[in-house]
């Protein structure tokens, strides 16, 4: 029953939130793009919490769109309400987060995927790769239809041999009762990449009509709120956000679990996945936490034109009866109508030190891999890996090098550098402490970060590096313009210190030295010397933070450097580790099996030690020299 | 130039040989970081390569003089790394160097890891391409030895110390963080009054610590050492042959009053404090009295036990007694009068204590007393001599630590102080977290991740 179906450049298989961030960008790069999935109605949905961003995550999707990705830019359309989180601390750790129409976010992606040139969309189960030689050449689905490509992106999600568990019940299943896909799984482990088993939960959803939500406390959005994409201006629905509610569990609903425990999957042991430690079922924060007298529970709606809520702080797999009894345990659920059930969910995913930094797999050339299938978790995570393997498999076609993102350039560089090089052993979450540079990878400052690197691989077009451009550069102006400006301690300076609470001046300074103090902001200097041309806020955002913190980014930016002699130093691909004499045991395992391609990243690798690195270096010398001499 | 970016330093010559000792500085910033602590009539920053400036080294933040030095100037690439090298020689002895050497990391040098100056030689094209294999077994062999050290310290008492801070700082750290990746959970904000606490109580016992280090308690003090042994084993003998030989930096004028008890002598550089000199040096007939009883009053308090035996004297029951008491503590059998025929079967000593720790001397002569100091310093440097009832901090590079995590948590403290953002605070605590672990040995990393999962409970 097979057939030729067609030929691309790029075939990305999955339409979750890797896999569309993989597609546009490899069609925006001009390849020839195959997008496939299961379930055409599933494009880009949200299995989980309706919500998009936060701490690290937020981050994530900022750098997505610096590089010209599609999440900010979709979510910003969709989102029903939106909060800046962390105002109170230091700029770095800003982060914005969105609840999204979870619906109009999935109408909107798959409407932009459909309007995009070179890409095409199409329903259908992947089973099987094509491989010849160690490279892969196409794909073929269960309908029979055998597609050719140059280079394949799997981003497969929890969907490869998926299995749904609630309390005794279990059954084969993707997330939300989608088929799940069980042959490729097969096919990927005869290929021989070794793969693992996660876990991950999601909460029960109840009924809006249902919920007294006078013994809940309201959570709303930012009056004026800022958006994810450096693109976006203003739109009218911000005006229009949703609140989300707060509650806590009760005594009763501690009561409740601790008297099912038996009958929780979790403690059955019936799950033999991995479940990730940030993201405890309400079950396992119960018996962990036990001293913990209530936990919280928001309530957060899924979209405007739906009665569903989310019941976020309750991820479960109890029976479903058990999850009705403990919905309604909770102060404004006490009648509630659960629509649909919790359930834990098990999935094959690939063990990440199998990858190359450009998220190629080692074993067969041309195959890239992104989002959960890496043994992540969450949707920003998912894209932003999404999108660099996107541009690196059309980068492959095209015989370009990979583009890999550095620790210091950005929170998607931190994670795959941490997945390739260190692995993980339960689902991975980006968190902001994960970043050793974390002032440097600030929410604000992404574009600067990010956007010329978009630029040069095609992904930002000429009109948009041009505002940034302008933008960088009215900037740095301001910046000289206020350190050439003095400011003496006259009348006027005196009575705006002392208002805001900061010591009169001695002598006269410079802009920048006032800035620098605590209390003094650039809105108070620019009422006193404005700018020859105002500024817009972004920008006198960008002044404020960058002269505020100058010492701590400084102090960053030589630890980057200090460093950046090991990562330049590059490792030959095709070294032999167990050549190389002096070498300990375990660091020849390590390295041997994780291939780092720079000392910097084989410093990461644990069990690689200092006198290892040494020894490397010497040993690389050696080479270097004898090489040079052969030559 | 040298690939690395840093400069480095340690001791280059071994410890306990020779009464000159040179630190030895290379990198980019060599010059710069030892012409901060030379005092001197020459600017080593002007100075021409391969010339030798007289001066002192002195601390720069109290005008504390160390030692009287010479300083070489060899400048890159015509030195041993081909990088910038500055070799300080001091002639203090070991406690000199020791200070000299944590004086320079401390102004910005880094200590070297084993092997690393002849490294950075080879891959500065210093060192013949043949001699690659040579400088891998020298670095897998330094560093193997420098992690077996390691680990021995890692049991002791200095780390019995830390282990207790860094867990204040990174339930600190944990609690920061979760305020940061989870602002709209129910745990209270870290407020700039528990950070200074917290980091308060931590800066007061890391600066406790770094007292008792070897420029604090060891210069001070010395090591309290009691000289036991039988009435004619030669131990009065044996004091008077360390005094004799000018070695003794003499608190007070030895023997001639009864109240002296105590005074000091420099063996190698360490001070040894000796307990009981009045009692050692009584009339025979006094000692005789008093014999092993007095002896055994002072060990309690000692550091280090210098056991005196007779060679010309089979084994006596008391001395017995004393070697199986002293067995597991600091203890060196100086077996003394060598000079003399042997009746003293030294086999059954060597068992106890093993070769290393057996000492033949001639105090009448002033025979064996340079093994005697080696022997001191070889137990001093290996950790098995510890101060009592204090921690003592033998290494150059724990010191070092110790000083970069208590400024750290001094600037923690003042930028609390400030209402700096409890993020960038962040930076400064975990810099001392992770100086107080390259004394541990421990590396940062998952171990925070499982610190903010195991003491806080979230989840969606």
């Amino acid at each position: 029953m097979g057939y030729r179906a067609g030929d691309y450049d790029v075939i990305v298989i999955g339409a979750g939130h890797a896999g569309v961030e993989a597609a546009l960008a490899s069609a925006r790069m001009g390849c020839e793009t195959l997008l496939l999935t299961i379930n055409l109605d599933m494009v880009a949905f949200m299995p989980c919490n309706p919500s998009v961003g936060g701490p690290a995550k937020g981050h994530v999707v900022r750098e997505i769109d610096a590089l010209g990705g599609e999440m900010g830019r979709n979510i910003d359309r969709t989102f029903i309400q939106m909060r800046m989180l962390n105002t109170g601390k230091g700029p770095a750790v800003h982060a914005l987060r969105a609840q999204a129409d979870k619906f109009l976010y999935q109408h909107t992606m798959k409407e932009t995927i459909e309007k995009q040139e070179r890409l095409t969309l199409r329903q259908g189960m992947v089973e099987e790769l094509l491989v010849e030689e160690g490279v892969v050449r196409g794909v073929v689905t269960k309908t029979g239809a055998e597609y050719g490509a140059k280079a394949v992106v799997l981003t497969t999600g929890t969907y490869l041999r998926g299995k749904v568990i609630m309390g005794e019940l279990m059954y084969e299943s993707g997330p939300n009762n989608q088929q799940p896909s069980v042959k490729l799984s097969e096919c990927l482990r005869s290929l021989g990449l070794q793969l693992v088993r996660f876990k991950t939960g999601t909460p029960p959803r109840v009924h809006q009509d249902t919920i007294d939500f006078s013994k809940t406390e309201i959570q709303p959005g930012d009056d004026k709120p800022k958006y994810f994409s450096y693109e976006t201006e203003y739109l009218a629905h911000s005006e229009n956000q949703l609140p989300c509610w707060l509650t806590y569990t009760s005594e009763e609903t501690h009561r409740i679990i601790n008297d099912n425990l038996h009958r929780a999957p979790m403690f059955s042991g019936a799950i033999e996945g991995t479940g990730p430690r940030y993201c405890p079922s309400i079950e396992d924060k119960i018996v962990r936490f036990a001293d913990k007298p209530k936990h919280q529970i928001f309530l957060e709606p899924e979209g405007r034109n739906t009665k569903e809520y989310y019941v976020q702080g309750l991820s479960t797999s109890m029976p479903e009866d058990v999850q009705l009894r403990i919905l309604r345990s909770i102060p404004g659920l006490e009648n509630v109508d659960m629509m649909r059930t919790g359930y834990a969910i098990e999935y094959d995913a690939v063990v990440p030190t199998q990858l190359w930094p450009s998220l190629e797999t080692k074993l067969i050339q041309n195959l890239f891999t992104a989002g959960q299938i890496n043994g992540t978790s969450g949707y920003e995570e998912a894209a932003g890996q999404g999108i660099m393997a996107g541009i690196n498999a059309a980068r492959k076609v095209k015989g370009e090098s990979p583009v890999i993102i550095d620790r210091s350039q950005g929170y998607i560089g931190v994670m795959i550098d941490d997945l390739v090089t260190k692995g993980t052993n339960e689902p991975y979450r980006l968190l902001t402490s994960r970043a050793e540079y974390r002032l440097l990878l600030r929410h604000d400052n992404a574009d600067l970060r990010l956007t010329p690197l978009g630029y040069e691989i095609g992904l930002i077009p000429e009109t948009r590096y041009r505002k940034f451009l302008e933008k960088k550069e009215r900037v740095e102006a301001e910046i000289e313009r206020l350190r050439e400006t003095k400011f003496r301690p006259d009348e006027a300076v005196q009575s705006m210190l002392e208002a805001c609470g900061s010591a009169p001046l001695q002598n006269t300074v410079d802009g920048v030295t006032l800035l620098r103090r605590p209390e003094v902001t650039y809105e108070m200097l620019e009422r006193l010397s404005p700018a020859p041309v105002e500024l817009t806020d972004e920008m006198k955002e960008q002044v404020e933070i960058q002269i505020k913190y100058s010492g701590y980014i400084e102090k960053q930016l030589l630890q980057v450097e200090r460093l950046e002699k090991m990562e330049k130093k590059r490792i030959p691909e095709g070294i032999d580790y167990n050549i190389i004499h002096g070498l300990a045991t375990e660091a020849k395992q390590k390295l041997a099996q994780v291939r780092p391609l720079s000392i910097g990243q084989a410093s990461r690798i644990s069990g690689v030690t200092p006198a290892d690195l040494s020894i490397l270096l010497v040993h690389l010398e050696h080479y270097n020299r004898v090489t040079a001499a052969q030559a | 130039m040298g690939m690395s970016e840093d400069t480095i330093a340690a001791v280059a010559t071994a410890l306990g040989e020779g009464s000159i000792a040179v630190v030895r500085v290379s990198g980019p910033e060599a010059i710069e970081t030892v012409d901060k602590v030379f005092r001197s009539k020459s600017d080593l920053r002007s100075a021409a390569t391969h010339t030798v400036h007289y001066g002192w080294i002195a601390d720069p933040d109290d005008g504390r003089v160390l030692d009287e030095v010479l300083v070489t100037v060899l400048k890159g690439p015509r030195s041993f790394t081909a990088e910038d090298v500055v070799e300080v020689s001091t002639h203090g002895g070991i406690i000199a160097v020791k200070s000299v050497l944590e004086l320079i990391l401390r102004h910005g040098a880094r200590m070297a890891e084993p092997g690393e100056f002849t490294k950075r030689a080879f891959l500065n094209g210093r060192i013949d391409l043949a001699q690659a294999e040579a400088v891998i077994d020298l670095i897998r062999s330094k560093s193997d030895r420098a992690f077996q050290l390691a680990r021995k310290q890692s049991e002791g008492s200095l780390s019995k110390r830390i282990v207790p801070l860094r867990a204040q700082l990174i339930e600190l750290l944990a609690h920061v963080e979760v305020n940061i990746d989870y602002p709209e959970h129910d745990v209270a904000e870290v407020t700039s009054g528990v950070i200074r606490d917290t980091c308060g109580t931590v800066l007061l016992q890391v600066k406790d610590l770094l007292r008792t280090a070897g420029e604090g308690k060891i210069l001070r003090e010395g090591i309290t050492t009691a000289i036991v042994g039988r009435p004619n084993a030669g131990k009065s003998s044996l004091l008077n042959a360390l005094a004799r030989e000018n070695k003794a930096i003499v608190t007070d004028i030895p023997g001639t009053t009864r109240d002296i008890v105590e005074e000091t002598v420099s063996l190698g550089g360490i001070p040894l404090r000796l307990l009981d000199t009045a009692g050692i040096r009584e009339t025979s007939d006094v000692v005789e009295r008093i014999g092993v009883e007095r002896s055994r009053s002072a060990l309690g308090e000692a550091d280090l036990i210098l056991l005196v035996l007779n060679r010309h004297e089979p084994l006596h029951e008391d001395e017995r007694e004393l070697l199986m008491q002293l067995k597991d503590r600091p203890a060196l059998v100086v077996v003394n009068k060598i000079d003399l025929p042997a009746q003293l079967e030294v086999s059954e000593i060597v068992s106890l204590y093993g070769s290393e720790r057996i000492v033949p001397v001639s105090a009448k002569e002033g025979i064996g007393l340079d093994e005697l100091e080696a022997a001191v310093s070889r137990m001093f440097f290996s950790g098995s001599v510890e101060a009592s009832d204090l921690t003592y901090v033998s290494n150059s590079r724990h010191i070092a630590a110790l000083h970069r995590a208590g400024k750290s948590l001094e600037d923690a403290i003042a930028a609390a102080g400030e209402g700096v953002p409890v993020d960038l605070i962040q930076i400064d605590i975990s810099a001392a977290w992770e100086a107080l672990g390259e004394i541990l040995g421990d590396t940062a990393g998952e171990s925070l991740l499982d610190q903010i999962f195991s003491q806080f409970c979230l989840g969606k």
